[in-house]
């Protein structure tokens, strides 16, 4: 593709994630009884807790997925920066305490400690495990492409790694292993984002980034091209022949021509200038040939045509032109940005006469858009559907945080509300510091010349790669580890839910205490294989945009149970299970029909019946609705007082 | 099965008074954020505005991550102020 491996890099990183096994392994050893497997026996110190917090917080879809959309899309990647911090205020001032005051060990047993119903038990393990799921592909997609440009493995690889090795961990790891390898990964995250930042700063921004001299920019030619009166076309420069159907081919419709040079085909995004002149802007494309044949801007995927982009089109510095600023201040930075061009790419898919191509071509930018919402979500103008489509998705990301089961759990490990309370308040810290961060990661990403945009999910450690191999391997390594980390708690929760709440709870299957971890781990390895099989499918996908579908449906189906049963005392068993069912439902429905799903079909995103791609606006109302009027309707099972009273 | 918490919990007294300054406060941080939502769904060109040379999509952006980290701290000490009070 388009990186060479290190030996450095292959070594820091396979060091590190053995290290991070046998942490693993070691801590796991010391678990003996299922408090302490569950709950890490309670006794976790707030302020580890609160880092841990942020290391399960910030995955795969806060690192690679926010940078890599800043890197693209500019401030509306930030935006699930903002929404994802939010959720936590959701956590800490409604959730925290009293989830630490009912439950045991899973988010169904304080869900269920007031009813001991079977509806809840059913509807919150499914729950959970659906949720679990759609957190994973995510995790999973990292994780792949983590190791495309770390190892010069393919994306499937990398996800069948990280299932093996996530399944063997599980089978020793408890809370307590995974509370201290997040500990470490959240604060090691941390420590190496902000030497990143610094780095990015001291550099400053470029009309040609060169790495710090490391690797000259690619040089972008521009060509004058005229109509000739027999319908040709003459190229300014010599050894440039167009297609002999430019004229009429559908790459002409869409403004496009294919010149051919030295025998490689080339692709130009064509503005007319006047009369039957033309100015030709070199694209990117990626072609799938009628003969089945995959072609990267006219070579193979090896020959490494298919260069990294990213640079500014003109900077404005302090009132002056210059072609670098040097090194810079965080707001002169931003400052700078904010007043500058930045060429960004777009994207169309052509098929033409068998062929497909997919052509990415420049788009000079002003700073002042990239710094404000609009390149990603169409807020200016926007139809109805379009603002909808925005509302809901940062109303999902508001109430996701507060309902995911793999942060719920984490309120167990702590010795009290007020350890709970804190550690909230050490996570939310954590967390907003990391996400400033982002901003100028992934400007930084956009600004030096180190995007594949074929797939931005590794803006992040790309940038890194540009100061150099060591700091690219620590930074990968820390990015995958805390896959694992993720993915290894999730897959644990998932197959709780099945060995726990489902086998155990709700179908009262007589097990021996041996068959009962039997149970979970054949739970813990099938939930795996379906992780890796969705990883793969999933691959290219941003990383952040598929973690906004699983905060829609954890908010969907499990936020308004949580908070009627807090806050209104008329909740009963079957108001909780049907509002769990019914936003589940609902928001895997809207999703399967949204136009992304569409274009994961094969099928094309306008033929979808719905034109809006996040659930959450329609489907959280549906659930409190369906809460509120079952538990109106079974009023005679309802808790009444004591609930209230507690909460 | 058992339910219940996973290690034993003293009664707590400021529970009550807690629970509802989580709520106010709630709603005081979710105005704050429904506020930015709402300059990007009606009037998103102000987003564009600069103060200081920043977008105001910066500064606010930025705001709602430190503002939410000032109220947590608020929120922390009156609930720790409650709890040494009432559970004496």
């Amino acid at each position: 593709m388009i990186y060479a491996q290190s030996p450095l890099a292959i070594g820091l990183f396979l060091a590190f994630v053995l290290f991070v096994i046998g942490l693993s392994f070691y801590l796991g050893r010391r678990t003996t009884s299922s408090a302490g497997y569950y709950a890490a026996g309670g006794n976790i110190h707030w302020f580890t807790n609160g880092i841990a917090f942020a290391g399960d917080y910030l995955s795969a879809a806060s690192f690679l997925g926010i940078c890599g959309m800043i890197a693209t899309a500019g401030y509306d990647g930030w935006m699930y920066a903002i929404g994802y911090l939010a959720g936590w205020m959701v956590a800490l001032f409604l959730v925290a305490e009293p989830m630490k005051r009912l439950g045991k060990y899973t988010f169904t047993d304080a869900l269920d400690s007031k009813f001991n119903s079977k509806g809840i038990q059913l509807m919150a393990a499914i729950s959970t495990l659906i949720v679990s799921v759609f957190y994973l592909i995510p995790q999973m997609v990292g994780a792949g492409t983590l190791v495309t440009p770390l190892l010069g493995l393919p994306h499937a690889a990398g996800v069948i790694i990280v299932g093996v090795v996530v399944t063997i961990i599980v089978a020793t790891a408890g809370m307590a292993s995974t509370t201290y390898v997040q500990f470490m990964k959240g604060g090691l995250l941390i420590v190496f984002s902000t030497i990143l930042v610094i780095a990015v700063l001291t550099r400053g921004l470029s009309t040609a980034p060169d790495q710090g001299g490391d690797k000259p920019y690619h040089n972008f030619v521009t060509l004058q091209a005229t109509m000739t009166g027999d319908g040709g076309l003459q190229i300014s420069e010599a050894g440039y022949t167009p297609a002999a159907d430019w004229n009429s081919s559908a790459l002409r419709e869409a403004g496009f021509v294919k010149l051919t040079k030295d025998g490689i085909a080339s692709i130009w995004m064509m503005k007319e200038t006047g009369a039957g002149t033309f100015e030709l802007e070199e694209t990117l494309y990626k072609a799938t040939l009628a003969s089945g044949e995959t072609s990267y801007n006219g070579g193979t995927a090896e020959e490494g045509k298919f260069f990294p982009v990213g640079h500014m089109k003109e900077i404005n510095y302090k009132g002056e032109t210059v072609a670098e600023t040097g090194a810079v201040g965080p707001f002169a930075f931003l400052k700078t940005m904010q007043n500058s061009t930045v060429v960004l790419w777009g994207s169309k898919i052509i098929k033409d006469a068998g062929d497909t191509y997919t052509i990415y071509y420049q788009k000079p930018t002003p700073g002042s858009q990239v710094l404000r919402p609009g390149l990603k979500f169409k807020v200016d103008n926007a139809t109805a559907a379009e603002k909808f489509n925005f509302i809901s998705l940062m109303l999902a990301l508001f109430c996701g945080t507060a309902a995911l089961p793999h942060i719920l759990i984490r309120y167990y490990t702590v010795p009290s509300q007020a350890a709970a309370r804190k550690s909230t308040i050490v996570a939310i810290a954590a967390i907003g510091f990391f996400y400033i961060l982002t901003v100028f990661m992934g400007i930084g990403a956009m600004t030096n010349g180190v995007i594949n945009i074929m797939d931005n999910n590794m803006s992040a450690p790309l940038l890194a790669l540009s100061f150099g191999v060591v700091l690219f391997a620590i930074i990968s390594s820390i990015a995958f580890a805390t896959v694992l980390g993720t993915v290894a708690g999730l897959i644990v929760a998932a197959s709780g839910a099945v060995a726990h709440d489902l086998m155990d709870n709700f179908l009262g299957m007589k097990m021996t205490d041996k068959g009962k971890v039997m149970a979970g781990k054949i739970s813990a390895v099938v939930v795996g294989c379906i992780a890796i099989y969705l990883g793969i499918v999933f691959e290219g996908m941003n990383v952040s945009f598929l973690v906004g579908w699983a905060f829609a449906l954890a908010a969907s189906a499990n936020l308004p149970a949580i908070l009627m049963l807090l806050f209104w005392k008329k909740t009963t068993a079957k108001g909780v299970a049907w509002s769990i069912g019914v936003g589940l439902v609902s928001a895997m429905g809207l999703i399967l029909l949204s136009p992304d799903m569409y274009i994961r079909y094969g099928l094309l995103p306008t033929d979808a019946p719905i034109s809006f791609n996040s659930p959450a606006a329609i489907s959280i109302p549906l659930s409190f609705i369906a809460l509120v009027i079952v538990s109106l309707m079974t009023q005679k099972d309802a808790i009444g007082q004591e609930v209230a009273e507690t909460a | 099965m058992g339910h219940g918490p996973a290690v034993k919990l003293g009664k707590d007294n400021a529970s009550a008074y807690k629970t509802r300054l989580g709520v106010q406060m709630f709603i005081f941080y979710t105005l704050f954020y429904a506020g930015f939502m709402l300059i990007n769904t009606v009037k998103p060109s102000l987003m564009e505005m600069t103060i200081g040379g920043l977008s105001l999509a910066i500064i606010y952006g930025i705001g709602l991550i430190v503002f939410a980290f000032i109220l947590a701290m608020i929120y922390n000490r009156l609930c720790t102020a409650a709890e040494t009070r009432m559970n004496k």
